[in-house]
């Protein structure tokens, strides 16, 4: 390493004293022979700041640079040009490639570095200091820092190369250079800044007692910025969550809480739709590869199909037998459950399938220094809260939606006043179903799809619906979302086991208090 | 539990209650305990499993039709454990109406106590040649845990088999029963119960093994574990203990608490009306149960030589639920009978399509929901009764 | 023997028969402060047996109970009358203790809160009741129906060892002839009609023994021959126990009430009206609210 330090070194240096160009001398002495010798010249070159050596250095770089015993060729495009004269020639037959091992690419890639650093353009100096801010910076580099420092004209840039400055300084051989480091990166709201702090304070490391006071102020001022994206951080990993369970959970309230009906095979229903979105995403990628990007949009609607018809199948030959039996519908949906599972692990095979991020869900936006927040699991609280705003409008506002309600208050009365409520049972389990279906695409955006999906989520759900009360939209998103965060900030403190058992305690001890769950129905309540 | 259909019973005119009413009190008022049938039946399995199958496996030649291998006796061993499970299913949900789809966590408590009795028993004969249990040399921990205190005795492991079950039942029960959750929210919240348990123990920091549990045991009680007469000593022993459940829970379901059990599952409204606390009752036979499965539990391990977290899983608390559902509810016989048939397809699946067990199991839950609301047993004595009104 | 010892013999043996004659008409106590009173046991010392005060109860913003005052008197029959709705149901769920009012205290007898104590508590203290829907259990025998309600001891420990006694099997032999269900002994509660379930019921309660009895509709979905037994045996038990009967059916409460005693019409939570039957049945309110013209 030390190699590179020298170069970036000599580069500045030199750099700015006055452009001569590359003799044949200098690029043969870079292209050919041992590798030490090129290093050496390569520095020279870099000393000397040859105007260009940078367009050179990339060609090297680009394996652009062929050898022939009397000249250096390099080929940009169909030309090739001598990297001295920069004349035009042909393509002798002797020609040699250029092999570049692993230390001389090193080198290569530091002078380039060093070079773009003073460069004129912002977004090649930028990059430059992304590339130097990577590698662990020591005295060495100093007077690179230093000089790019004093030349920077941009704010932002400036302040960056103050705080890399102000890192290596940090740890230099003079108190008052030290003390003043300190202060300096107190100004920062970077976690690497914090981690350095904290390694500055660690025994043994720092001898000056006013330097670690100075320290400890900077790492209370770093940490107390800090502390808000992270608190920022769980609330929105929880909001993520809860808008999950929320989908989950939609789907298992209306079937529950709307029916009465307890569906163990509801995870499994969320499996089906993330399958869905597997073959849907496998289709477009063999037929319409170009288009790949939108194939959610394909499978949203067909995960919702999917699952509701495997839901409408489910009710007509299974579960209508069982109303007003919710045991007997726990045990007769897990049996549904295990078969489904099955199903799947022969159909697919028991590993997890692939499903990927369209392009414009994959990433995130930064928010805070130390706060990125993925594009997918935004989309997936929209998506949430879309599908929330759906069901309500469809129970409250729609003809389907007062026959559910209809049946679920009085069945008799509904079935005499004309209802057909076999058929809107059917409907209502396929709606539970589809929604569960949706449930699964979304997961499929976030996590793996395996068989083993819609277990991971079926205990979480039941929560959600024994907390948030049976009867109302109202409590389940109440719930969900309390339940999401609650398991996120109780995760940060103690684990994610810990955590769970933690939620489990809580919901049986709220349940003491409030049987009913968050939101009841009041009244008399038929006994029976 | 509502059952939607009535069991069919004949009119019974019962002429002596006519005629006398007094004895006719006297006989409502004493239910046997068992019918004379009923002891010979129990006479019969107490013979099978302190005779024959010795008799069996020890005795008779290995090429002989009568002999019983050593895998048959561990695999009857076994679903006699799990028997003595489906009977305390039997207790609390056929009885008295309570779903509980975590009763497998009370069943492994009981086989972890065992098991830590068990680790501490092989003493440097493990891995790593020393006293600590093998796990607890590849974490790196340099001396037992405070919770492994007592293992090295095998009076206060089977003290804690039955304790730890029963404490956690009893803590459990008291909080769940006092608010008044019922139904399927008290069965989902078992389930969540069980499955926090699975957690917590497949970390290895709690002290348990981790995901890999305790196994390769050597020694019980200073007898080597794996020998044929250990086996056959744990088999009789399990068959003892079920057949006195059996008779034990056929006192408690014929007695005036048993009675009480029922009325609680059919009309808890009125029972609380007349003046009883369904509390006490479901939280004694609630912690009953339990303690019956860490006894099961405990009778587990060394005769199938491992206990991991997987037993707590829910999908293990749910199987018990269908081995009593198959059988019959409310009959005792009837989930002995149940794990017998459940366990026994799983075998049989497993070794020749193991594919379709699943396929199977999930068929039976479906089956038995909808057309066998009574069971195995239920459906012989419907049976019975057809061909005696045919032949009347 | 003089004469002065006789004198004081005398007054003594006046003052004793004055006490006890106190002591009778105030259901066995003497009206003073130094009389002990049990907690397990309502004091009827001043002839009542139910205080309801100012009973409110709301669901939702709906009143089902508003303000209700009543008192029912220790041995009386009462009959409360009124259209659906009106909260008879629930002013039975509040005495028992399955529903907890907004505002208001009821007590059973003097001392006894009714507001504080667990249905099985409300229940062992001695009052009883009959639901609209006929409770009984289902999968188990009419012996064992009344067994289990028998008043003894309700504890878990008794349950377990118990054995009957003569006695109280010659109890249940009563009862069951007194039900006309003797015949039925042993057969499934679940199979018996519905009248017949309806007296098993009352059947039930009766061997409770309590103090106060409420009949939530007793006679609904009975035979005319079925309602007279009722009424026969309702009267039979007036005095020794105190009865609140809620019922639709105005020919049984004529036989109960016999033309003197009290009946309360009860309409949206409250009192509407109070008296003779003659009388209620004239109160221009009455007639328009339920009774009709």
């Amino acid at each position: 390493m030390r190699g590179l330090r020298h170069l970036l070194l000599i580069g500045v240096l030199y750099a700015a004293s006055s452009a001569h160009a590359l003799t044949a001398l200098q690029t043969r002495a870079i292209a050919e022979g041992d590798t030490d010798g090129r290093v050496a010249a390569l520095g020279d070159a870099a000393a000397a700041a040859e105007p260009g050596l940078a367009t050179f250095v990339q060609a090297l770089l680009d394996d652009a640079v062929k050898l022939t015993p009397t000249q250096v060729l390099v080929v940009e495009g169909d030309k090739v040009v001598d990297a001295a004269s920069g004349a035009t020639t042909a393509l002798p037959s002797d020609a040699e490639d250029v092999v570049n091992n692993n230390r001389m690419r090193g080198a290569l890639q530091a002078t380039l570095a060093s070079l773009r650093l003073l460069s004129p353009e912002r977004g090649a100096r930028a990059a430059a200091i992304d590339e130097l801010g990577k590698q662990a910076t020591d005295e060495a580099q100093l007077p690179l820092i230093e000089k790019a420092w004093a030349s920077e004209s941009d704010a932002a840039l400036k302040a960056q190369l103050g705080r890399m400055r102000a890192g290596v300084l940090v740890a230099s051989s003079d108190p008052a250079k030290r003390m003043n480091a300190a202060q300096a990166l107190g100004e920062s709201g970077e976690p690497a800044v914090k981690a350095l702090l904290l390694e500055r304070l660690a025994d043994g490391t720092e001898p000056d007692d006013n330097v670690r006071a100075a320290l400890r102020q900077s790492l209370d001022k770093v940490s107390r910025r800090l502390v808000w994206g992270e608190r920022l951080g769980v609330l929105f990993t929880g909001i993520s969550l809860g808008s999950i369970l929320l989908l989950v959970a939609l789907g298992l309230a209306i079937t529950y809480g709307l029916m009465g009906v307890i569906n163990m095979a509801h995870g499994e229903l969320m499996m089906i739709g993330a399958y869905a979105t597997y073959m849907v995403q496998n289709l477009f990628r063999a037929h319409a590869p170009t288009a790949f990007d939108y194939y959610l949009w394909a499978a949203v609607p067909a995960s919702f199909i999917v699952a509701a018809l495997v839901g409408a199948a489910l009710e007509r030959s299974v579960i209508r037998w069982l109303y007003g039996r919710p045991l007997e519908t726990l045990l007769a949906t897990w049996g549904i459950s295990l078969m489904l599972m099955q199903s799947v692990r022969s159909l697919f095979g028991a590993q997890n399938v692939p499903v990927e991020n369209p392009a414009w869900l994959s990433g995130g936006v930064a928010v805070m220094s130390n706060l990125t927040l993925p594009f997918n699991r935004i989309a997936i609280i929209g998506f949430a809260l879309l599908v929330l705003g759906g069901v309500a409008l469809l129970i409250a506002r729609t003809r389907l939606g007062l026959f559910v309600r209809s049946v679920t208050q009085n069945r008799r009365m509904a079935a005499c006043v004309g209802v057909n409520t076999a058929r809107v049972d059917t409907y209502a389990f396929s709606l539970g179903a589809g929604i569960a279906g949706l449930a699964g695409c979304a997961l499929s955006q976030v996590g793996n799809v395996g068989p083993d999906l819609g277990q991971n989520y079926i205990v979480d759900s039941f929560m959600v619906v024994v907390l948030g009360g049976v009867g109302q939209l109202a409590g389940t998103v109440l719930a969900a979302l309390g339940l999401g965060v609650l398991n996120k900030v109780l995760e940060g403190w103690a684990g994610a086991v810990l955590a769970k058992i933690m939620v489990l305690v809580f919901i049986v001890v709220f349940i003491q208090k409030r049987p009913q769950g968050l939101f009841a129905m009041k009244g008399r309540s038929a006994e029976a | 539990m509502k059952r939607d259909r009535m069991p069919e019973v004949p009119a019974l005119l019962d002429v002596k209650a006519v005629l006398d009413p007094a004895t006719a009190l006297q006989e409502a008022s004493r239910p046997r305990l068992l019918t004379p049938a009923g002891w010979g039946g129990v006479l019969l399995a107490l013979a099978i499993v302190a005779i024959a199958v010795p008799l069996a496996n020890l005795v008779a030649p290995v090429d002989s039709v009568f002999h019983l291998s050593d895998y048959a006796v561990g695999l009857i061993g076994k679903i006699m454990c799990y028997a003595i499970c489906a009977l305390a299913m039997d207790l609390i949900w056929g009885y008295t109406g309570i779903l509980s789809l975590g009763h497998g966590l009370f069943f492994a408590l009981g086989g972890y106590a065992m098991g830590m009795y068990l680790m501490r028993q092989i003493g440097r004969d493990g891995n790593y040649a020393s006293e600590l249990p093998d796990f607890m040399v590849f974490l790196d921990w340099k001396a037992l845990p405070w919770h492994w205190a007592g293992s090295g005795s095998f009076a206060f492991q089977m003290l804690m088999a039955l304790l730890v079950p029963g404490l956690l039942a009893l803590v459990f029960g008291f909080f769940a029963f006092r608010s008044r959750i019922k139904g399927v929210y008290f069965s989902i919240i078992t389930q969540a119960l069980t499955f926090a348990a699975m957690l917590l123990f497949f970390r290895n920091e709690t002290g348990f093994g981790g995901n890999n549990g305790f196994t390769d045991f050597k020694r019980i009680l200073g007898t080597p574990i794996a020998t044929a007469s250990t086996r056959m000593l744990l088999f009789v022993l399990t068959g003892g203990v079920l057949i006195g459940f059996f008779l034990m829970a056929r006192a408690i379901v014929t007695s005036k608490f048993g009675r009480v059990l029922q009325a609680i599952r059919d009309a808890e409204s009125r029972v609380m009306f007349t003046g009883y606390d369904p509390l006490a009752y479901k939280l004694a036979i609630w912690t009953l149960s339990a303690v019956m499965c860490g006894v099961a539990g405990a009778l587990y391990v060394p005769q199938v030589g491992i206990i991991n977290p997987s037993e707590m899983s829910p999908a293990a608390s749910i199987e018990m639920a269908i081995w009593a559902a198959v059988g019959g509810r409310a009959t005792l016989i009837g989930p002995i009978v149940g794990a017998f048939f459940v366990n026994g397809a799983k075998s049989w699946f497993t070794q020749v399509v193991p594919e379709f067990w699943l396929y199977f199991l999930g068929a039976l839950f479906i089956a038995v929901t909808l057309f066998l609301p009574n069971g195995l047993v239920g459906l012989a004595a419907q049976l019975r009764r057809k061909k005696k009104d045919v032949a009347e | 023997m003089t004469p002065e010892l006789q004198q004081a013999g005398a007054e003594a043996l006046q003052r004793w028969r004055q006490k006890e004659q106190v002591s009778a008409s105030s259901g066995g106590r003497s009206a003073s402060f130094g009389r002990l009173v049990h907690a397990h046991e309502p004091d009827f010392a001043h002839g009542v047996a139910l205080y309801l005060d100012d009973i409110t109860v709301s669901f939702d913003g709906f009143k089902a109970l508003n303000a209700l005052s009543l008192a029912i008197n220790v041995g009386e029959l009462r009959c409360i009358i009124g259209p659906n709705g009106a909260g008879k149901t629930t002013m039975m769920d509040v005495i028992t203790g399955k529903t907890r009012p907004d505002l208001g205290s009821a007590s059973f007898g003097q001392n006894i809160d009714l507001l504080r104590l667990r249905e099985n508590a409300i229940a062992q203290i001695g009052i009883g009741r009959k639901f609209q829907k006929p409770t009984v259990y289902e999968q188990l025998s009419v012996f064992e129906n009344l067994e289990l309600a028998l008043a003894a001891d309700r504890r878990v420990r008794a349950s377990l060892f118990s054995r009957l006694s003569g006695a109280q099997l010659d109890r249940i032999g009563e009862v069951m002839a007194l039900i006309h269900l003797l015949p039925e002994a042993q057969r499934t509660a679940g199979l018996l009609s519905h009248g017949q379930k309806q007296w098993l019921e009352i059947g039930m309660l009766l061997m409770q023994d309590p103090k106060l009895l409420l009949l939530d509709e007793p006679v609904a979905g009975m035979t005319d021959e079925e309602t007279e037994r009722t009424a026969e045996l309702f009267l039979s038990l007036e005095g020794q126990h105190s009865l609140v009967v809620v019922e639709h059916d105005m020919k049984f409460v004529e036989q109960l009430t016999e033309g003197w005693k009290k009946v309360t019409v009860l309409h949206e939570g409250r009192v509407l009206a109070e008296g003779t039957l003659a009388d209620v049945q004239a109160n221009e309110q009455v007639v328009e609210v339920y009774l009709g013209r």
